[in-house]
Protein backbone atom coordinates (compact mmCIF):
# COMPACT_ATOMS: atom_id res chain seq x y z
CA UNK A 1 0.00 0.00 0.00
CA UNK A 2 1.85 2.67 -1.50
CA UNK A 3 1.45 6.41 0.45
CA UNK A 4 -0.56 8.87 -1.71
CA UNK A 5 0.42 12.86 -1.80
CA UNK A 6 -1.95 13.42 0.19
CA UNK A 7 -0.99 11.01 2.99
CA UNK A 8 2.92 12.66 3.00
CA UNK A 9 1.05 15.73 3.31
CA UNK A 10 -1.04 14.41 6.48
CA UNK A 11 3.09 12.96 7.54
CA UNK A 12 4.85 16.58 6.99
CA UNK A 13 1.78 18.02 9.43
CA UNK A 14 1.94 15.90 12.18
CA UNK A 15 5.44 16.54 11.77
CA UNK A 16 5.41 20.00 11.77
CA UNK A 17 7.27 20.18 8.58
CA UNK A 18 6.69 22.34 6.07
CA UNK A 19 7.12 20.63 2.31
CA UNK A 20 7.87 22.83 -0.57
CA UNK A 21 5.07 21.89 -2.79
CA UNK A 22 7.59 21.13 -5.90
CA UNK A 23 9.28 18.50 -3.96
CA UNK A 24 6.19 16.57 -2.76
CA UNK A 25 6.31 14.07 -5.75
CA UNK A 26 10.34 13.38 -5.22
CA UNK A 27 9.37 13.11 -0.96
CA UNK A 28 6.16 10.76 -1.59
CA UNK A 29 8.37 8.35 -4.43
CA UNK A 30 11.58 8.53 -1.64
CA UNK A 31 9.13 7.63 0.82
CA UNK A 32 7.64 5.11 -0.64
CA UNK A 33 11.15 3.32 -1.50
CA UNK A 34 12.58 3.13 2.53
CA UNK A 35 8.88 1.95 3.49
CA UNK A 36 9.23 -0.65 0.90
CA UNK A 37 12.89 -1.53 2.32
CA UNK A 38 11.25 -1.46 5.65
CA UNK A 39 8.19 -3.67 4.96
CA UNK A 40 10.49 -6.69 4.31
CA UNK A 41 10.34 -6.90 7.89
CA UNK A 42 6.48 -8.44 7.78
CA UNK A 43 8.17 -12.17 6.39
CA UNK A 44 9.99 -12.62 9.47
CA UNK A 45 8.20 -14.59 12.23
CA UNK A 46 8.15 -12.62 15.49
CA UNK A 47 5.05 -14.86 17.12
CA UNK A 48 6.13 -14.53 20.70
CA UNK A 49 9.38 -12.41 20.47
CA UNK A 50 9.33 -9.72 23.40
CA UNK A 51 10.27 -6.23 21.65
CA UNK A 52 13.77 -5.31 22.70
CA UNK A 53 13.85 -1.52 23.75
CA UNK A 54 17.17 -1.38 25.40
CA UNK A 55 20.06 -3.20 24.33
CA UNK A 56 21.60 -4.37 27.81
CA UNK A 57 17.83 -4.44 28.64
CA UNK A 58 18.50 -2.16 31.48
CA UNK A 59 16.17 0.02 33.34
CA UNK A 60 15.33 3.51 33.95
CA UNK A 61 17.81 4.53 36.58
CA UNK A 62 16.33 6.95 39.18
CA UNK A 63 17.31 9.94 41.62
CA UNK A 64 16.31 11.10 44.56
CA UNK A 65 14.10 13.89 44.06
CA UNK A 66 16.74 16.84 44.77
CA UNK A 67 17.76 20.16 43.05
CA UNK A 68 21.19 19.88 41.63
CA UNK A 69 21.14 22.32 38.73
CA UNK A 70 21.42 26.48 39.54
CA UNK A 71 19.12 28.57 36.98
CA UNK A 72 21.05 29.33 34.16
CA UNK A 73 17.98 31.26 32.41
CA UNK A 74 20.10 33.86 30.99
CA UNK A 75 22.51 31.72 29.28
CA UNK A 76 19.81 29.76 27.88
CA UNK A 77 18.44 32.33 26.41
CA UNK A 78 21.15 34.29 25.17
CA UNK A 79 20.62 31.53 22.01
CA UNK A 80 17.53 32.01 21.81
CA UNK A 81 15.73 33.71 18.40
CA UNK A 82 13.22 36.09 20.50
CA UNK A 83 13.08 36.18 24.02
CA UNK A 84 11.53 39.52 26.35
CA UNK A 85 12.19 40.30 30.40
CA UNK A 86 12.98 36.03 30.59
CA UNK A 87 10.09 34.77 27.94
CA UNK A 88 10.50 33.46 24.82
CA UNK A 89 8.50 35.06 22.07
CA UNK A 90 6.42 33.54 19.42
CA UNK A 91 3.55 35.03 17.36
CA UNK A 92 0.07 35.89 19.35
CA UNK A 93 -1.43 31.97 20.00
CA UNK A 94 -4.84 33.53 21.61
CA UNK A 95 -6.59 36.29 19.26
CA UNK B 1 55.00 16.04 12.98
CA UNK B 2 52.17 15.35 11.39
CA UNK B 3 53.18 11.99 11.00
CA UNK B 4 53.35 11.55 14.57
CA UNK B 5 50.83 8.88 16.27
CA UNK B 6 48.84 9.95 19.18
CA UNK B 7 50.81 7.72 21.47
CA UNK B 8 53.79 8.73 19.65
CA UNK B 9 52.74 12.16 20.38
CA UNK B 10 52.13 11.61 24.08
CA UNK B 11 55.72 10.16 24.35
CA UNK B 12 57.09 13.21 23.04
CA UNK B 13 55.40 15.62 25.06
CA UNK B 14 56.54 13.54 27.89
CA UNK B 15 59.96 13.63 27.56
CA UNK B 16 59.61 17.26 26.32
CA UNK B 17 60.82 16.70 22.42
CA UNK B 18 58.08 19.58 21.42
CA UNK B 19 55.70 21.31 23.41
CA UNK B 20 51.86 21.09 23.02
CA UNK B 21 51.73 24.72 21.85
CA UNK B 22 54.25 24.33 18.79
CA UNK B 23 52.58 21.26 17.85
CA UNK B 24 49.82 22.63 18.37
CA UNK B 25 50.83 25.66 15.79
CA UNK B 26 51.99 23.30 13.49
CA UNK B 27 48.81 20.88 13.17
CA UNK B 28 46.51 24.39 12.71
CA UNK B 29 49.16 25.47 9.87
CA UNK B 30 48.49 22.62 8.45
CA UNK B 31 44.75 22.26 8.62
CA UNK B 32 44.69 25.72 7.41
CA UNK B 33 46.90 24.53 4.27
CA UNK B 34 45.54 21.20 3.15
CA UNK B 35 41.69 21.63 4.30
CA UNK B 36 40.11 23.48 2.02
CA UNK B 37 40.92 20.02 -0.69
CA UNK B 38 38.95 17.64 1.60
CA UNK B 39 36.65 20.20 3.75
CA UNK B 40 36.78 17.87 6.78
CA UNK B 41 36.37 20.73 9.53
CA UNK B 42 33.21 22.79 10.55
CA UNK B 43 35.32 25.16 12.60
CA UNK B 44 38.67 25.44 13.59
CA UNK B 45 39.40 26.88 16.96
CA UNK B 46 43.20 28.33 16.81
CA UNK B 47 42.64 30.65 19.61
CA UNK B 48 41.11 28.33 21.86
CA UNK B 49 43.32 25.55 20.86
CA UNK B 50 46.43 27.84 21.82
CA UNK B 51 45.37 28.74 24.80
CA UNK B 52 44.63 25.44 26.00
CA UNK B 53 47.71 24.06 24.82
CA UNK B 54 49.83 26.62 26.93
CA UNK B 55 47.68 25.45 29.57
CA UNK B 56 48.59 22.09 28.80
CA UNK B 57 52.44 22.86 28.76
CA UNK B 58 51.92 25.36 32.27
CA UNK B 59 50.57 21.82 33.84
CA UNK B 60 53.23 19.34 32.77
CA UNK B 61 56.08 21.90 33.56
CA UNK B 62 54.44 21.89 37.36
CA UNK B 63 54.90 17.76 37.03
CA UNK B 64 51.35 17.01 35.96
CA UNK B 65 52.09 13.93 33.40
CA UNK B 66 48.30 12.54 32.48
CA UNK B 67 49.24 10.43 29.17
CA UNK B 68 46.78 13.09 26.98
CA UNK B 69 47.82 16.07 28.36
CA UNK B 70 48.69 18.38 25.55
CA UNK B 71 47.43 16.46 22.93
CA UNK B 72 45.35 17.33 19.97
CA UNK B 73 41.92 16.26 19.40
CA UNK B 74 38.95 17.85 16.98
CA UNK B 75 35.26 16.62 17.57
CA UNK B 76 32.55 15.76 15.50
CA UNK B 77 30.26 18.72 15.43
CA UNK B 78 27.58 17.20 17.48
CA UNK B 79 29.72 16.91 20.86
CA UNK B 80 28.35 20.72 23.11
CA UNK B 81 31.22 22.82 23.08
CA UNK B 82 30.60 25.62 25.65
CA UNK B 83 30.79 29.07 23.18
CA UNK B 84 32.08 27.04 20.11
CA UNK B 85 29.71 25.96 17.29
CA UNK B 86 27.75 23.54 17.29
CA UNK B 87 26.13 23.08 14.11
CA UNK B 88 25.11 19.09 13.63
CA UNK B 89 25.65 19.62 10.06
CA UNK B 90 22.71 21.73 9.98
CA UNK B 91 21.49 25.23 8.49
CA UNK B 92 18.76 24.55 11.86
CA UNK B 93 22.16 24.77 14.05
CA UNK B 94 23.61 27.33 11.79
CA UNK B 95 24.05 30.10 15.03
CA UNK B 96 23.60 27.56 17.83
CA UNK B 97 26.72 27.83 20.76
CA UNK B 98 25.98 25.41 23.37
CA UNK B 99 26.16 26.81 26.94
CA UNK B 100 27.56 23.80 28.36
CA UNK B 101 30.19 21.00 27.38
CA UNK B 102 29.47 17.63 26.46
CA UNK B 103 30.95 14.82 29.20
CA UNK B 104 33.14 13.37 26.55
CA UNK B 105 34.27 17.21 25.69
CA UNK B 106 34.65 18.44 29.04
CA UNK B 107 36.49 14.77 29.87
CA UNK B 108 39.05 15.46 27.19
CA UNK B 109 39.62 18.94 27.87
CA UNK B 110 39.95 17.80 31.48
CA UNK B 111 42.57 15.16 30.44
CA UNK B 112 44.44 18.03 29.18
CA UNK B 113 43.66 17.36 25.34
CA UNK B 114 43.95 20.67 22.79
CA UNK B 115 41.23 21.14 20.72
CA UNK B 116 41.48 22.09 17.17
CA UNK B 117 38.24 22.39 16.20
CA UNK B 118 34.61 20.72 14.90
CA UNK B 119 34.51 18.08 11.93
CA UNK B 120 32.05 18.07 9.20
CA UNK B 121 29.26 15.45 9.50
CA UNK B 122 25.97 14.35 7.45
CA UNK B 123 23.40 16.68 8.90
CA UNK B 124 21.89 15.27 12.38
CA UNK B 125 24.41 12.48 12.00
CA UNK B 126 21.89 10.78 9.08
CA UNK B 127 23.99 9.97 6.10
CA UNK B 128 26.72 7.41 5.14
CA UNK B 129 28.77 9.52 2.74
CA UNK B 130 29.19 12.81 4.80
CA UNK B 131 27.66 14.07 1.29
CA UNK B 132 24.22 15.71 3.22
CA UNK B 133 26.29 18.48 5.69
CA UNK B 134 24.82 21.96 5.09
CA UNK B 135 28.83 22.74 5.10
CA UNK B 136 29.09 20.89 1.76
CA UNK B 137 30.67 17.79 0.93
CA UNK B 138 33.68 15.83 2.69
CA UNK B 139 36.29 14.24 0.05
CA UNK B 140 38.09 11.37 0.73
CA UNK B 141 42.12 11.73 0.87
CA UNK B 142 42.41 8.71 -0.90
CA UNK B 143 40.80 9.92 -3.53
CA UNK B 144 39.00 13.23 -3.42
CA UNK B 145 36.25 12.66 -6.02
CA UNK B 146 34.96 9.95 -3.20
CA UNK B 147 33.07 10.08 -0.15
CA UNK B 148 34.79 10.14 2.73
CA UNK B 149 32.07 7.72 4.88
CA UNK B 150 29.77 8.80 7.10
CA UNK B 151 28.15 10.09 8.97
CA UNK B 152 31.82 11.13 11.16
CA UNK B 153 32.96 11.84 7.24
CA UNK B 154 34.68 15.07 8.69
CA UNK B 155 36.57 13.16 11.69
CA UNK B 156 37.56 9.97 9.20
CA UNK B 157 38.90 12.55 7.01
CA UNK B 158 40.77 15.04 9.06
CA UNK B 159 42.67 11.92 10.73
CA UNK B 160 43.33 10.12 7.21
CA UNK B 161 45.29 13.73 5.69
CA UNK B 162 47.35 13.54 8.97
CA UNK B 163 45.53 16.72 9.75
CA UNK B 164 45.72 15.29 13.53
CA UNK B 165 46.52 12.10 14.79
CA UNK B 166 42.72 11.31 16.36
CA UNK B 167 39.64 12.66 16.45
CA UNK B 168 36.03 11.60 18.21
CA UNK B 169 32.84 10.08 16.03
CA UNK B 170 29.74 8.91 17.06
CA UNK B 171 27.99 5.86 15.50
CA UNK B 172 24.68 4.95 15.36
CA UNK B 173 24.25 2.07 12.43
CA UNK B 174 28.28 2.72 11.39
CA UNK B 175 28.84 6.06 11.63
CA UNK B 176 32.65 5.65 13.43
CA UNK B 177 33.48 2.30 11.81
CA UNK B 178 32.35 2.92 8.15
CA UNK B 179 34.05 5.88 7.43
CA UNK B 180 37.04 4.51 8.94
CA UNK B 181 37.07 1.54 6.53
CA UNK B 182 36.94 3.81 3.60
CA UNK B 183 39.71 6.36 4.91
CA UNK B 184 42.32 3.36 6.42
CA UNK B 185 41.70 4.12 10.05
CA UNK B 186 40.91 2.64 12.97
CA UNK B 187 37.83 3.14 14.58
CA UNK B 188 36.05 2.24 17.68
CA UNK B 189 32.07 1.49 18.35
CA UNK B 190 32.06 0.85 22.50
CA UNK B 191 29.80 -0.98 23.92
CA UNK B 192 25.67 0.96 24.43
CA UNK B 193 26.33 2.66 27.34
CA UNK B 194 29.82 2.95 27.78
CA UNK B 195 30.52 6.27 26.90
CA UNK B 196 28.26 9.06 27.89
CA UNK B 197 25.92 10.50 25.52
CA UNK B 198 25.27 13.35 27.53
CA UNK B 199 25.57 16.77 24.83
CA UNK B 200 25.86 14.39 21.99
CA UNK B 201 23.19 15.71 20.31
CA UNK B 202 20.40 12.80 19.80
CA UNK B 203 19.84 11.20 16.68
CA UNK B 204 18.76 7.34 17.81
CA UNK B 205 18.99 7.12 21.44
CA UNK B 206 18.54 3.28 22.18
CA UNK B 207 21.92 3.09 18.86
CA UNK B 208 24.09 6.40 19.72
CA UNK B 209 27.48 5.96 21.07
CA UNK B 210 30.49 7.64 20.55
CA UNK B 211 34.15 6.19 20.19
CA UNK B 212 37.51 7.48 19.22
CA UNK B 213 38.65 7.41 15.26
CA UNK B 214 42.50 6.85 14.84
CA UNK B 215 45.56 5.82 12.81
CA UNK B 216 46.17 2.67 15.27
CA UNK B 217 44.72 0.38 17.91
CA UNK B 218 46.96 2.00 20.20
CA UNK B 219 45.36 5.40 19.47
CA UNK B 220 42.41 4.54 19.73
CA UNK B 221 42.87 2.75 23.61
CA UNK B 222 44.11 5.92 24.52
CA UNK B 223 41.74 7.78 23.39
CA UNK B 224 39.03 6.23 24.49
CA UNK B 225 40.52 5.61 27.98
CA UNK B 226 39.70 9.15 28.16
CA UNK B 227 36.21 8.67 27.21
CA UNK B 228 34.67 6.01 28.64
CA UNK B 229 33.20 5.93 32.05
CA UNK B 230 29.89 6.52 33.92
CA UNK B 231 27.92 9.63 33.96
CA UNK B 232 24.60 9.98 36.03
CA UNK B 233 23.86 12.93 33.29
CA UNK B 234 22.94 10.08 31.23
CA UNK B 235 20.41 7.96 31.68
CA UNK B 236 21.54 5.22 30.26
CA UNK B 237 25.06 4.93 30.93
CA UNK B 238 26.50 1.94 32.33
CA UNK B 239 27.68 1.83 35.80
CA UNK B 240 30.64 -0.58 34.95
CA UNK B 241 34.16 -0.25 35.67
CA UNK B 242 36.67 0.96 32.95
CA UNK B 243 39.46 -1.50 32.38
CA UNK B 244 43.28 -0.52 31.83
CA UNK B 245 42.72 -0.85 27.49
CA UNK B 246 46.08 0.02 27.15
CA UNK B 247 47.37 -2.84 29.47
CA UNK B 248 46.33 -6.08 27.50
CA UNK B 249 47.32 -4.91 23.73
CA UNK B 250 50.07 -7.09 23.43
CA UNK B 251 48.44 -10.19 25.13
CA UNK B 252 48.39 -13.53 22.98
CA UNK B 253 46.24 -14.37 20.53
CA UNK B 254 46.99 -18.06 20.90
CA UNK B 255 43.81 -20.24 20.80
CA UNK B 256 41.87 -16.74 20.68
CA UNK B 257 38.10 -18.53 18.81
CA UNK B 258 37.06 -16.58 15.69
CA UNK B 259 34.12 -16.87 14.29
CA UNK B 260 33.31 -15.65 10.61
CA UNK B 261 29.57 -15.45 9.77
CA UNK B 262 28.61 -16.74 6.71
CA UNK B 263 26.48 -14.00 5.71
CA UNK B 264 28.66 -11.41 6.23
CA UNK B 265 30.67 -13.15 2.60
CA UNK B 266 27.54 -13.77 0.55
CA UNK B 267 26.10 -12.19 -2.28
CA UNK B 268 26.79 -8.34 -2.36
CA UNK B 269 30.31 -8.56 -0.96
CA UNK B 270 32.99 -7.30 -3.54
CA UNK B 271 34.68 -10.09 -3.92
CA UNK B 272 38.37 -8.21 -3.81
CA UNK B 273 37.02 -7.22 -0.37
CA UNK B 274 36.32 -10.88 0.39
CA UNK B 275 40.16 -11.49 -0.62
CA UNK B 276 41.47 -9.29 1.85
CA UNK B 277 39.38 -10.16 4.78
CA UNK B 278 40.49 -13.77 4.04
CA UNK B 279 44.22 -12.43 3.88
CA UNK B 280 43.23 -10.61 7.68
CA UNK B 281 42.16 -13.61 8.85
CA UNK B 282 44.91 -15.77 7.65
CA UNK B 283 47.47 -13.12 9.58
CA UNK B 284 45.04 -13.60 12.62
CA UNK B 285 45.52 -17.43 12.47
CA UNK B 286 49.63 -17.19 12.44
CA UNK B 287 49.30 -15.30 15.47
CA UNK B 288 47.74 -17.71 16.79
CA UNK B 289 43.33 -17.39 16.56
CA UNK B 290 41.12 -20.10 15.53
CA UNK B 291 38.49 -19.33 13.26
CA UNK B 292 35.32 -21.04 12.27
CA UNK B 293 31.93 -20.72 10.32
CA UNK B 294 28.99 -19.16 12.78
CA UNK B 295 25.76 -17.85 11.56
CA UNK B 296 23.70 -14.80 12.14
CA UNK B 297 20.54 -15.81 10.51
CA UNK B 298 18.44 -12.57 11.12
CA UNK B 299 21.48 -10.12 9.83
CA UNK B 300 19.53 -9.24 6.59
CA UNK B 301 16.73 -8.01 8.80
CA UNK B 302 19.04 -5.97 10.43
CA UNK B 303 18.52 -2.93 7.76
CA UNK B 304 14.42 -2.81 7.60
CA UNK B 305 14.25 -2.91 11.51
CA UNK B 306 17.05 0.12 11.55
CA UNK B 307 15.22 2.29 9.51
CA UNK B 308 12.20 2.14 11.70
CA UNK B 309 13.96 2.32 14.62
CA UNK B 310 15.88 5.02 13.95
CA UNK B 311 13.33 7.41 12.28
CA UNK B 312 11.28 6.53 15.00
CA UNK B 313 13.70 7.82 17.94
CA UNK B 314 14.89 10.50 15.31
CA UNK B 315 11.60 12.26 14.86
CA UNK B 316 10.85 12.64 18.67
CA UNK B 317 14.35 13.83 19.61
CA UNK B 318 14.41 16.42 16.56
CA UNK B 319 10.61 17.53 17.66
CA UNK B 320 12.89 19.87 19.71
CA UNK B 321 13.79 22.12 17.00
CA UNK B 322 11.26 23.99 16.89
CA UNK B 323 12.14 27.46 15.53
CA UNK B 324 11.45 28.55 19.40
CA UNK B 325 14.16 28.18 22.09
CA UNK B 326 17.21 27.74 19.94
CA UNK B 327 18.34 27.09 16.13
CA UNK B 328 16.82 28.49 12.90
CA UNK B 329 13.34 30.75 13.30
CA UNK B 330 11.62 31.40 9.59
CA UNK B 331 11.46 34.71 8.95
CA UNK B 332 8.03 36.92 9.68
CA UNK B 333 6.13 33.19 11.35
CA UNK B 334 2.49 34.45 10.67
CA UNK B 335 1.54 32.12 12.90
CA UNK B 336 2.90 29.60 15.61
CA UNK B 337 2.43 26.78 13.72
CA UNK B 338 3.26 28.71 10.86
CA UNK B 339 6.60 29.14 12.79
CA UNK B 340 7.46 25.60 13.41
CA UNK B 341 6.40 24.51 10.24
CA UNK B 342 8.70 27.11 8.05
CA UNK B 343 11.14 26.73 10.50
CA UNK B 344 11.35 23.15 10.37
CA UNK B 345 10.72 23.09 6.65
CA UNK B 346 13.89 25.57 6.14
CA UNK B 347 16.42 24.31 8.94
CA UNK B 348 16.49 20.34 8.13
CA UNK B 349 17.62 18.85 4.59
CA UNK B 350 15.86 16.60 2.63
CA UNK B 351 17.64 13.59 4.24
CA UNK B 352 16.73 14.92 7.55
CA UNK B 353 13.38 15.46 6.68
CA UNK B 354 12.87 12.12 5.24
CA UNK B 355 13.90 10.48 8.30
CA UNK B 356 11.71 12.63 10.51
CA UNK B 357 8.49 11.69 8.06
CA UNK B 358 9.44 7.79 8.08
CA UNK B 359 9.60 8.05 11.77
CA UNK B 360 6.42 9.87 12.39
CA UNK B 361 4.48 7.43 10.17
CA UNK B 362 5.58 4.67 11.91
CA UNK B 363 5.11 5.92 15.31
CA UNK B 364 1.11 7.24 13.96
CA UNK B 365 -2.26 5.81 15.45
CA UNK B 366 -2.52 2.39 13.39
CA UNK B 367 0.70 1.92 12.38
CA UNK B 368 2.92 1.63 15.76
CA UNK B 369 2.59 -2.13 16.02
CA UNK B 370 3.22 -3.01 12.59
CA UNK B 371 6.34 -0.69 12.14
CA UNK B 372 7.85 -0.14 15.77
CA UNK B 373 6.97 -2.98 17.98
CA UNK B 374 8.11 -5.22 15.28
CA UNK B 375 11.51 -3.68 14.72
CA UNK B 376 11.83 -3.92 18.54
CA UNK B 377 10.97 -7.84 18.12
CA UNK B 378 13.72 -8.25 15.31
CA UNK B 379 15.90 -6.24 17.14
CA UNK B 380 15.89 -8.93 19.71
CA UNK B 381 16.14 -11.88 17.01
CA UNK B 382 18.93 -10.38 16.29
CA UNK B 383 20.65 -10.00 19.82
CA UNK B 384 19.92 -13.33 20.45
CA UNK B 385 21.80 -13.96 17.15
CA UNK B 386 24.88 -12.70 18.52
CA UNK B 387 24.23 -14.21 22.30
CA UNK B 388 24.42 -17.81 20.64
CA UNK B 389 27.05 -17.06 18.45
CA UNK B 390 29.32 -16.06 21.30
CA UNK B 391 28.90 -19.46 23.49
CA UNK B 392 30.77 -20.61 20.53
CA UNK B 393 33.80 -18.22 19.56
CA UNK B 394 35.30 -14.82 21.15
CA UNK B 395 35.01 -12.83 18.69
CA UNK B 396 33.38 -12.15 14.95
CA UNK B 397 35.00 -11.08 12.12
CA UNK B 398 34.06 -9.83 8.28
CA UNK B 399 34.41 -6.90 6.17
CA UNK B 400 32.71 -3.24 7.95
CA UNK B 401 31.54 -2.74 4.16
CA UNK B 402 30.63 -4.45 1.34
CA UNK B 403 32.48 -1.81 -1.25
CA UNK B 404 35.04 0.88 -1.25
CA UNK B 405 33.62 4.29 -0.77
CA UNK B 406 31.84 5.32 -3.88
CA UNK B 407 32.23 8.30 -6.26
CA UNK B 408 30.81 11.83 -4.62
CA UNK B 409 26.89 11.67 -6.14
CA UNK B 410 26.73 8.75 -6.91
CA UNK B 411 24.34 7.34 -4.37
CA UNK B 412 22.26 10.63 -3.75
CA UNK B 413 19.10 10.12 -5.84
CA UNK B 414 18.38 6.82 -4.00
CA UNK B 415 18.73 7.04 -0.70
CA UNK B 416 17.97 3.13 -0.10
CA UNK B 417 21.28 2.45 -1.90
CA UNK B 418 22.97 4.11 0.47
CA UNK B 419 21.29 2.63 3.08
CA UNK B 420 22.10 -1.02 2.38
CA UNK B 421 25.77 -0.06 2.68
CA UNK B 422 25.73 -0.14 6.74
CA UNK B 423 24.65 -4.06 5.93
CA UNK B 424 27.59 -5.13 8.25
CA UNK B 425 27.92 -2.16 10.70
CA UNK B 426 23.98 -1.82 11.89
CA UNK B 427 24.07 -5.00 13.74
CA UNK B 428 25.95 -4.14 16.21
CA UNK B 429 23.88 -0.97 16.85
CA UNK B 430 20.55 -2.91 17.48
CA UNK B 431 22.27 -5.62 19.58
CA UNK B 432 24.35 -2.86 21.35
CA UNK B 433 27.38 -4.52 20.78
CA UNK B 434 31.67 -3.12 20.48
CA UNK B 435 32.38 -3.17 17.07
CA UNK B 436 36.12 -2.15 15.49
CA UNK B 437 37.39 -1.32 12.23
CA UNK B 438 40.76 -1.25 10.97
CA UNK B 439 42.61 -1.08 7.78
CA UNK B 440 42.81 -4.57 5.58
CA UNK B 441 44.54 -3.90 2.13
CA UNK B 442 43.43 -1.65 -0.73
CA UNK B 443 40.96 -2.32 -3.77
CA UNK B 444 41.87 0.00 -6.48
CA UNK B 445 44.04 2.95 -4.57
CA UNK B 446 40.77 3.07 -1.84
CA UNK B 447 41.20 1.34 2.04
CA UNK B 448 39.00 -1.52 3.06
CA UNK B 449 38.59 -2.43 6.65
CA UNK B 450 37.62 -5.03 8.45
CA UNK B 451 35.10 -5.60 11.39
CA UNK B 452 35.87 -7.12 14.64
CA UNK B 453 32.38 -7.41 17.55
CA UNK B 454 33.11 -8.75 20.24
CA UNK B 455 30.23 -9.09 23.56
CA UNK B 456 29.60 -6.40 25.76
CA UNK B 457 32.36 -4.27 27.36
CA UNK B 458 35.14 -6.36 25.61
CA UNK B 459 36.56 -3.24 23.91
CA UNK B 460 40.16 -3.95 25.48
CA UNK B 461 39.48 -7.60 23.43
CA UNK B 462 38.54 -5.78 20.31
CA UNK B 463 42.24 -3.28 20.19
CA UNK B 464 44.20 -6.30 21.90
CA UNK B 465 43.26 -7.93 18.64
CA UNK B 466 43.92 -5.15 15.83
CA UNK B 467 47.01 -3.71 17.95
CA UNK B 468 48.57 -7.67 17.29
CA UNK B 469 47.26 -7.31 13.79
CA UNK B 470 48.73 -4.10 13.16
CA UNK B 471 52.57 -5.54 14.49
CA UNK B 472 52.71 -7.52 11.95
CA UNK B 473 51.07 -5.73 9.01
CA UNK B 474 51.60 -2.01 7.65
CA UNK B 475 48.16 -1.15 6.03
CA UNK B 476 47.40 1.15 8.88
CA UNK B 477 50.78 2.89 8.44
CA UNK B 478 50.10 3.97 4.61
CA UNK B 479 49.55 7.92 3.90
CA UNK B 480 47.35 8.74 0.96
CA UNK B 481 48.69 10.78 -1.76
CA UNK B 482 49.72 14.26 -1.19
CA UNK B 483 48.88 14.11 2.48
Amino acid sequence: MALQRCDVEKIAHLARLGLNEGELPRTTDALNSILGLVDQMQAVDTRGIEPLAHPLEASQRLRPDQVTESNQRDSYQAIAPATENGLYLVPKVIE
Amino acid sequence: MHQLTLAEITRGLADKSFSSEELTGALLARIKQLDPQINSFISITEELALQQARAADARRAAGENSPLLGAPIAHKDLFCTTGVRTSCGSKMLDNFKAPYDATVVAKLAEAGMVTLGKTNMDEFAMGSANESSHYGAVKNPWNLEHVPGGSSGGSAAAVAARLLPAATGTDTGGSIRQPAALTNLTGLKPTYGRVSRWGMIAYASSLDQGGPMARTAEDCALLLQGMAGFDAKDSTSIDEPVPDYSANLNASLEGLRIGLPKEYFGAGLDPRIAELIQASVKELEKLGAVVKEISLPNMQHAIPAYYVIAPAEASSNLSRFDGVRFGYRCEEPKDLTDLYKRSRGEGFGPEVQRRIMVGTYALSAGYYDAYYVKAQQIRRLIKNDFMAAFEQVDLILGPTTPNPAWKLGAKSSDPVSAYLEDVYTITANLAGLPGLSMPAGFVEGLPVGVQLLAPYFQEGRLLNVAHRYQQVTDWHTRAPNGF
